[in-house]
């Protein structure tokens, strides 16, 4: 089953776990599957059916704006990481 | 090459192959900006940040700078507020590095730290807020203006190009996005079918330090349609690969770099056999020794102990 990292902020919605599994074929069924889970998440996540601003989603480290956004295929071994958008570290 | 003083000096840099670290039917090249008068690909920012302010009247004679940076762009300010007479006021995390903090208090910079817990993102608001109060004082925000990418539009890509003509993708980090989107929009007037990558460092927790999500932040500075993909790299592969760029390819490059060329190998495959691609590698490895990230021992171990300074 796919496994979806949850960063610090949203990780109240998770009982605290960072990793969190939910099978699906895609990153929209997934999350759906992880909100069915986690009803917390729901708002955090998704705006009208699309990934809220400020989140980016990464499916094997590559942005899903660049796959298939919500329609990326996701493997069952696939690594899921949704990560806060910040300014530069070292910038 | 001779110049009258240390503006003149920047830029230039050169762009060294990897025979060790390039996949087999592929040639990574990396463009050294470390190589810049004060260390870093952040000199070409500076300078083009306050010529465009003292053109523009933006920023005038004498007047002070301030400008929230962890680090490089800082330090390039710094060196050049002296040369041009401009005090100059960094406000940074507090966590950053010693060798930084030292270079610039020599180049006669003030600072200002913001709460390490805030990351980054709490230097953006901090110095926003005392930008906001003190009318006197000139905020060049590299996250924000167009001279920044414009910077890498005029100088870091035509280097590339002049340098190696069929360049067929280029990597860059993600920081304020400027490197990717200026120098992305210049290689893709010259050859539109140049792939553009921006390799994003996942920071530690640190970095993040939000406390919802309406805390983030995007660049205004970045543009992401130029990029053909972006893909994050953690500290562990970022830091096992610059780690091998030094035993390998003899090149002391800072983590950034390493984040880069780990995306540059990967995308190699992606390209057709032959392709030449190009990696910037923003800094050496000087600055960050304090950090442990170069100590002797096993680069996965440092890499977890470390992992909320890496980057910061």
């Amino acid at each position: 089953m796919p496994t979806v990292r949850i960063p610090t902020v949203l990780r109240k919605h998770t009982d605290g776990n960072a990793k969190v599994d939910a099978d699906g074929d895609t990153v929209g069924e997934v999350f759906a599957a992880l909100i069915d889970e986690h009803p917390g998440l729901g708002d955090q996540l998704l705006e009208d059916g699309k990934v809220r601003g400020f989140i980016n989603v990464y499916v094997e480290d590559e942005d899903i704006r660049y796959i298939d956004g919500l329609d990326s295929p996701v493997e069952p071994d696939d690594e899921i990481a949704i990560m806060p958008a910040v300014a530069g570290g070292s910038a | 090459m001779r110049f009258d003083d240390v503006s003149q000096a920047i830029g230039n840099t050169p762009l060294v192959g990897l025979p060790n670290l390039s996949p087999d039917g592929y040639q990574v090249y990396l463009k050294l900006e470390g190589h810049n008068p004060t260390g870093s690909v952040k000199d070409r920012v500076a300078r083009s940040l306050l010529e465009h302010a003292l053109k523009d009247g933006s920023l005038r004679e004498g007047q002070r700078v301030m400008e929230p940076t962890s680090g490089n762009t800082g330090i390039a300010l710094a060196a050049l507020c002296r040369v041009l007479g401009h005090p100059l006021t960094c406000v940074m995390p507090e966590n950053t590095s010693e060798e930084r903090k030292q270079i610039l208090q020599l180049y006669g910079a003030d600072i200002v730290y913001s709460p390490a817990d805030q990351g980054s993102n709490g230097s953006v608001l901090m110095a926003q807020e005392l930008a906001a109060e003190d009318p006197d004082v000139f905020m060049p925000f590299q996250y924000g203006n167009p001279a920044n990418p414009l910077a890498h539009y005029e100088t870091t890509a035509p280097e590339i190009i002049s340098d190696l003509p069929d360049v067929a993708a280029f990597v860059a980090g993600l920081g304020t996005g400027g490197t990717v989107t200026g120098a992305g929009k210049r290689l893709k007037q010259y050859d539109p079918s140049i792939k553009v990558y921006a390799a994003e460092p996942e920071y530690g927790d640190l970095v993040y330090g939000l406390r919802n999500l309406d805390e983030g932040y995007v660049p205004e500075v970045l543009d992401i349609d130029v990029l053909d993909s972006r893909i994050k790299v953690n500290s562990r592969k970022a830091l096992t690969m610059t780690r091998r760029l030094a035993a390998e390819e003899g090149i002391f490059a800072g983590v950034s770099t390493g984040a880069s060329l780990h995306v540059a190998i990967r995308v190699c495959k992606r390209l057709p056999e032959g392709s030449k691609v190009v990696a910037l590698s923003p800094d050496g490895g000087w600055k960050y020794l304090s950090t442990g990230a170069y100590a002797p021992g096993d680069a996965d171990e440092i890499a977890e102990r470390i992992s909320g300074t890496l980057w910061a």
